[in-house]
């Protein structure tokens, strides 16, 4: 009768559907977090440095050091969520150990393993999976993912990616929804992922998780058309605070994402708000992160 | 009977789909003028801290403290329960607390996502509910004139005042609609008794 089970996939996916709606945002500092969470970020991701450094400085990206991360779960109430690399199980296991709320197995870090993912489903934390396409999704769902999201190419301050890898996903699953049962099967075998989810999704004509957006949201616009597309919530990254001014920035992409559908708030909260991050073309970049993951 | 789901942040959808699974009419509320067109509201789970900024900047506070002061039915569930307390520990200063149920909360009383949990609770009537506890609140103080209809180990987790029901877990994310259903009969109830 009063027997509780936690870490059960429908405690993990609740998380998820709880920050529906929402924004969530990286940060790299304590302050940051506060600067987050006071602009209304419905959860913070931790990490070392924002993509746009990453990709500045190159070399090898790596969890955080858990000193940093600490001192945001201490600095902010709100969920705190922290990356791992693909593949780095070890990583996650400490990220689970500091308390964090949601491990993000990331591409913007540098992979740890080039044919595995982590065995999501051997952890107590939820996990956040990155994907440019439905069968990518399926394979992060099938290993335990309780959160997807579009990748898109973190650090570049462009949406394209991301509108290119959403348009995918949710493409194909109104496709899915079309098709009859015969021709599911050939669908798992051309998206590479397990029969019994494509049927789900056949079915419920969504994924059975949530589907997030992430990489290249650096406007309140960018923000309403992810959602606009069918995106639940959003991921700023760089976006933020390699902006002019991130506090107003950071409202005004919370004020978006809730009234995406709301031109005239959306050309509200637009204004005055500086620079936003310069930003960097597609075929300016010479390391795609989307690629990573398999 | 219409009701609303304030649809500023949190798990809407899953609010609408279960209204929608025990035929009541439906819809998302994101402006002041929403609430004119419903008679009853339903405040979801998601993060608190937003949704009360997002009150505020959507013009949403005052219409919804006239509704509450109408005595206009109210659900709300997790972050929706900690909106319409009396008192929040734990919160932001800046935080709305709506007082619509006279309860003190504190915000993620049951710890982080790692000491989430979900578990049967014992309903009156209509017997057990399998309810999921995602970082919850916890009800630390239960005013005068506040029934408290469901407790797990001790703590009250569904309460009622008046037109005001509240759950510190999530009957949406689950398929079992009898928590909605105990929230429609009140609003019809009340419809029937003005």
């Amino acid at each position: 009768m009063s027997s509780e089970s936690s870490a059960t996939f429908p405690v993990k996916r609740g998380l998820a559907e709880m920050l529906s709606g929402g924004v969530i945002m990286d940060v790299v500092t304590a302050e940051q977090a506060k600067i987050a969470e006071d602009a209304g970020a419905v959860a913070v991701m931790a990490l070392e440095r924002v993509p746009a450094d990453i990709r500045r400085d190159g070399g090898v990206a790596r969890m955080s050091d858990p000193d940093m991360i600490d001192g945001i779960i201490e600095a902010v109430s709100i969920p705190v969520m922290a990356k791992a690399r693909i593949g780095h199980f070890v990583e996650a296991q400490i990220l689970q150990s500091l308390g964090v709320d949601f491990v993000d197995e990331s591409e913007v870090l540098t992979p740890a393993d080039e044919t595995h993912h982590i065995d999501k489903f051997a952890f107590e934390v939820p996990f956040v999976c990155g994907a440019t396409n439905l069968g990518e999704a399926l394979r992060r769902i099938s290993e335990g993912a309780a959160m997807i999201r579009s990748k898109g190419e973190a650090g570049t301050g462009n949406i394209v990616e991301a509108v290119r890898h959403l348009r995918s996903i949710l493409g194909d699953i109104r496709k899915v929804g079309q098709a009859d049962s015969a021709e599911l099967f050939d669908w798992a075998k051309r998206l590479q992922a397990p029969l019994p989810l494509v049927q789900e999704i056949a079915q419920a004509g969504r994924l059975p998780v949530p589907l997030f957006c992430a990489g290249g949201i650096a406007t309140p616009a960018d923000a309403a058309m992810a959602m606009q597309l069918g995106a639940e919530a959003v991921f700023v990254g760089s976006g933020i605070f390699k902006s002019d001014d991130p506090a107003p920035r950071a409202r005004a992409i919370v004020e978006a994402t809730t009234h995406f559908n709301d031109p005239a708030v959306l050309a509200k909260v637009s204004r005055g708000l500086g620079a936003p991050m310069t930003g960097i073309g597609m075929d300016e970049i010479n390391q795609r992160y989307a690629e990573r993951g398999w | 009977m219409r009701v609303g789901v304030l649809a500023l942040q949190g798990a809407v959808h899953a609010h609408l789909g279960a209204l929608q699974r025990i035929g009541v009419d439906s819809c998302p509320l994101r402006r002041p003028g929403d609430l004119d067109a419903v008679d009853a509201v339903v405040i979801p789970g998601g993060e608190s801290t937003t949704m009360s900024m997002l009150l505020a900047s959507s013009e949403l506070l005052e219409p919804l403290r006239r509704f509450v002061a109408d005595g206009m039915p109210i659900f709300g569930t997790c972050a929706g329960m900690i909106v319409l307390a009396s008192e929040i520990e734990d919160g932001r200063d800046d935080q709305v607390a709506l007082g619509a149920i006279d309860i003190t909360v504190q915000r993620n009383g049951y710890g982080r996502q790692l000491q989430s949990f979900e578990t049967d609770v014992a309903l009156p009537e209509t017997g057990t509910f399998h309810a999921i506890f995602i970082r919850a609140p916890r009800v630390i103080r239960v005013g005068g004139g506040v029934e408290v209809l469901a407790h797990h180990r001790g703590d009250p987790v569904l309460l009622r005042q008046g037109s005001v029901l509240v759950a510190s877990f999530h009957p949406e994310l689950t398929n079992d609609p009898s928590i909605h259903e105990l929230f429609v009969n009140s609003v019809l109830r009340a419809g029937m008794a003005g």
